[in-house]
């Protein structure tokens, strides 16, 4: 029983799926948020599991700065949720349909 | 044999506390099961040979950006009382179909051979240096915009939430 990097890469799926699950379905923004962050996690997996299978140092970079922009991502989008919060006095999506006809 | 058992563990908490993420009405469990789910894939990364990653992965998500979406959730405080019920709509069972399909996609796309074990990795690959060295070397440009980002991104989050500037 071996593991190959298609196992890796199916649990980078599926990982990826739930966290696309939970952008589509949710209302609450933080929640969404957090399912952002769960769908870049995936990736990572996915960009280590191809740098280990062929030996490249490269994949690794790009986990590093993806994790840094992942950092930047989610101070700037909380703080879009605490504006809306104060605006608004709700973090539900569903609410926020000023623009909708 | 050791790492079959150590990859499937870790992937069923991954995949089951993620599952717990995207259904908890409130965003306090939401937010705790997302730790969780950060701690096993970190231990991914680890036995895939990236423990620095690892490491990183727990200081990071599981220690900077989860303190700070629990203390938003804290700020804007959510009663119990106040939270949505679940709700089906055709809209969102269409979106989760959707994602399912993508997922059966991808995975039949991923899913061909050659099945290989891992090649054996050598000092150079492992070690940390190698991507400080890369860092500083041929990553120099991305890594100073990176720094710039960040900057721009922590006055962008302070002027957002700030009442009066």
């Amino acid at each position: 029983m071996i593991i190959t990097v298609h196992h890796y890469l199916v649990l980078s799926i599926l990982l990826f799926t739930i966290g696309a699950i939970g952008v589509v379905t949710r209302r609450n923004a933080l929640i969404i948020f957090m399912s952002i962050e769960l769908m870049l996690n995936a990736v990572n997996i996915a960009f280590l599991a191809f740098a280990r299978w062929n030996l490249l140092i490269e994949g690794k970079m790009i986990v590093l700065f993806v994790l840094a922009v992942a950092a930047a991502e989610a101070a700037v989008g909380l703080g879009i949720v605490i504006s809306i919060y104060r605006n608004r006095q709700t973090v539900y999506v569903d609410e926020m349909r000023l623009l909708k006809g | 044999m050791f790492e079959a058992i150590l990859f499937y563990s870790l992937a069923a908490v991954a995949v089951i506390s993620a599952l717990l993420v995207v259904t908890r009405v409130n965003p306090i469990s939401s937010a705790l099961m997302l730790v969780v789910c950060f701690m096993a894939t970190a231990g991914v990364f680890a036995i895939l040979g990236a423990a620095f990653i690892a490491i990183l992965q727990i200081l990071l998500y599981a220690g900077a950006i989860m303190v700070l979406f629990i203390f938003v959730i804290m700020l804007i405080g959510t009663d119990p009382a106040d939270l949505k019920r679940r709700q089906m709509t055709f809209a969102k069972i269409l979106g989760a179909a959707a994602a399912v399909y993508l997922a059966i996609v991808l995975g039949l796309a991923a899913w061909r051979p050659p099945f290989i074990a891992a090649p054996m990795a050598g000092d150079a690959f492992l070690s940390p240096a190698t991507i400080g060295k890369q860092l500083v070397t041929t990553y120099l440009l991305p890594f100073e915009i990176l720094s710039v980002l960040l900057l721009i991104a922590i006055v962008g989050a302070v002027v957002l939430a700030k009442k009066k500037i």
